[in-house]
């Protein structure tokens, strides 16, 4: 069969590493996925990537990161496409193996993020953006998201703090995860006294950025290695689609269409519609991203996404949980390698191994890594065999 | 410093010079190769007159590195009255309140500092409330 297998996962906690360098996060992932698949050799490795070239003065990253893994020789490179540059990169090693060009093939998702501080930082998350029309008016992604959310609060007449409810559900449910940055669940009354950052977004309407590093290492059913171990999870939709890159180029911005369109697409290659997903990991970048995604992916009326988060609906025991194991708020953001934690998320679910945050008989899932602010949307139909 | 750059963005960042398409009348800003609306080749050049309304804002708190000193400031989506929407700062508020729908109108700014304090000053559009008098 054709089928694409994730056959290996790997991980490192997500957080601030200043004891370690860019390549070392990317081979203890890169190996516990390895380890993980039962010893199978990857052909080629896909990095997902953002921001090496400036915060780590450090382009080329294939040659870079296959050397200390031990892979030297491989096909290797970089994809970029902002916070969705992981999930780009396991498109490509889908491709690749789903073409039979590569037998199996690694993908990393690696950022480190923390080697600088404030100002500098906040000008390298700007390079998602256009950089000559909203960069250079001091606009951030925390900006573009502050006037997405004014926006929609003043077309739906949402309440202001019904936006609590995505990181309070982030929090809850990284609790339970090892490798997520923050395992606290938080109170109502922290959101509401929280640091405004761009009005009307808060501290916790915003994931915070840091290190980290996932794998998965891909390959097809007859490659599985003799007595593998694992249920066997297979990529059954895989699409990136893509929008305006500044935000003011939209006609309607608050439509998330690139969204929409790679949702429908994964999910018509998959043969299923999205309410047949068991959860959706989503990109809660912003809170008021995960609205509007919800939204897009048809799960909520137009204005009606933040509804779905104040009833339990979402939670690990609801209709459709999202953020399982903590979504970007609390298992913490780092950026090129999230949309890799994302699908390594699912797969512990898809597989039944995500402890006590279990969805129960979970076999479907929808995956969705965003650039910018949706301006690149990768989304990904993953199914237990 | 990058000076090419910022002398090439110069018509749109004084005068906000755009450009109307041949084919399908619609509005361009900044100036394109191709026109969003119909996908012809965009060449006309067409001055916009800086008009406009708030289509949403927000106050940032975090500035990137360049524009720590101004912070906290208001960055808008403003709706030109020709139609497009542009990214921009808002500037000379006072103690007036910003609101979806107020009318706005190009003045010319510093934007930030490109290569340090001893570096060159860039300058560009903001808006700022309509009735203010002269620049
Ligand atoms: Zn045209």
């Amino acid at each position: 069969m054709g089928d694409v297998i994730i056959a290996g996962i790997g991980q490192i906690p997500v957080g601030e590493h200043w004891d370690l360098p860019l390549h070392t996060l990317s081979t203890r992932a890169a190996l516990a996925a390895i380890k993980d698949s039962g010893g199978l050799r990857p052909q080629a490795m896909y990095i997902g990537n953002f921001a090496a070239s400036i915060l780590s003065h450090q382009a080329n990253l294939g040659a870079l990161l296959t050397d200390h893994a031990g892979l030297t020789g491989i096909e290797a490179y970089t994809v970029e496409a902002a916070g969705a540059s992981g999930a780009a990169a396991l498109r490509v090693g889908y491709l690749a193996v789903r073409s039979g060009f590569v037998e199996s093939a690694l993908v990393v998702g690696v950022e480190k993020w923390t080697d600088r501080i404030g100002p500098d930082l906040e000008a390298a998350a700007a390079l998602a953006e256009d950089y000559d029309y909203e960069a250079m008016t001091g606009l951030t992604p925390a900006g573009q998201a502050g006037l997405l959310m004014q926006r929609y609060l003043h077309e739906y007449g949402a309440p202001r703090l019904a936006f609590a409810a995505f990181p309070l559900l982030a929090h809850a449910n990284a609790v339970n995860n090892p490798y997520a940055m923050y395992r606290k669940a938080i109170r109502p009354e922290v959101y509401e006294n929280a640091e405004p950052v761009s009005d009307p977004l808060n501290m916790f309407d915003s994931a915070p950025y840091a290190d980290g590093a996932a794998a998965v290492l891909l390959a097809r059913t007859s490659g599985l290695p003799e007595g593998y171990a694992h249920p066997r999870v297979r990529i059954s939709g895989s699409s990136v689609a893509v929008d305006t890159l500044a935000l003011h180029d939209r006609p309607d911005p608050l439509a998330f269409e690139a969204a929409a369109r790679s949702t429908q697409s994964a999910c018509r290659q998959a043969g299923i519609l999205p309410a047949d997903v068991d959860f959706f990991e989503l990109s809660d970048t912003f809170s008021i991203f995960a609205a509007l995604s919800l939204e897009a992916a048809g799960f909520a009326r137009r204005g009606e996404g933040w509804k779905l988060a104040q009833d339990g609906s979402l939670a690990l025991g609801g209709k459709l949980p999202i953020l399982t194991m903590g979504g970007h708020k609390a298992r913490g953001n780092p950026i090129g390698a999230a949309g890799v934690y994302q699908i390594v998320e699912a797969v512990l679910q898809l597989r039944g191994q995500a402890g006590a945050n279990q969805v129960k008989n979970a076999r479907r899932a929808l995956v969705q890594s965003l650039g910018g602010p949706a301006a690149t949307a990768v989304t990904h139909v993953l199914e237990r065999v | 410093m990058e000076i090419p750059r910022h002398w090439r963005l110069k018509k749109q960042r004084y005068a906000l010079i755009g450009e109307v398409c041949p084919y399908c009348d619609g509005k361009i800003f900044p100036p394109r190769d191709v026109c969003p609306h119909c996908g012809g080749e965009a060449r006309n050049v067409y001055p916009f007159s800086g008009k406009g309304t708030v289509y949403s804002y927000t106050v940032m708190q975090d500035a990137p590195a360049g524009y720590e000193s101004q912070a906290p400031y208001t960055v808008a989506l403003v709706k030109l009255e020709e139609g497009p929407v542009v990214t921009a700062q808002l500037t000379d508020l006072g103690e007036q309140a910003v609101e979806i729908g107020m009318p706005v109108e190009m003045v010319t700014r510093k934007l930030r500092e490109d290569g340090g304090a001893k570096g060159m000053l860039i300058y560009g559009y903001k808006f700022r409330p309509v009735g203010l008098g002269p620049h």
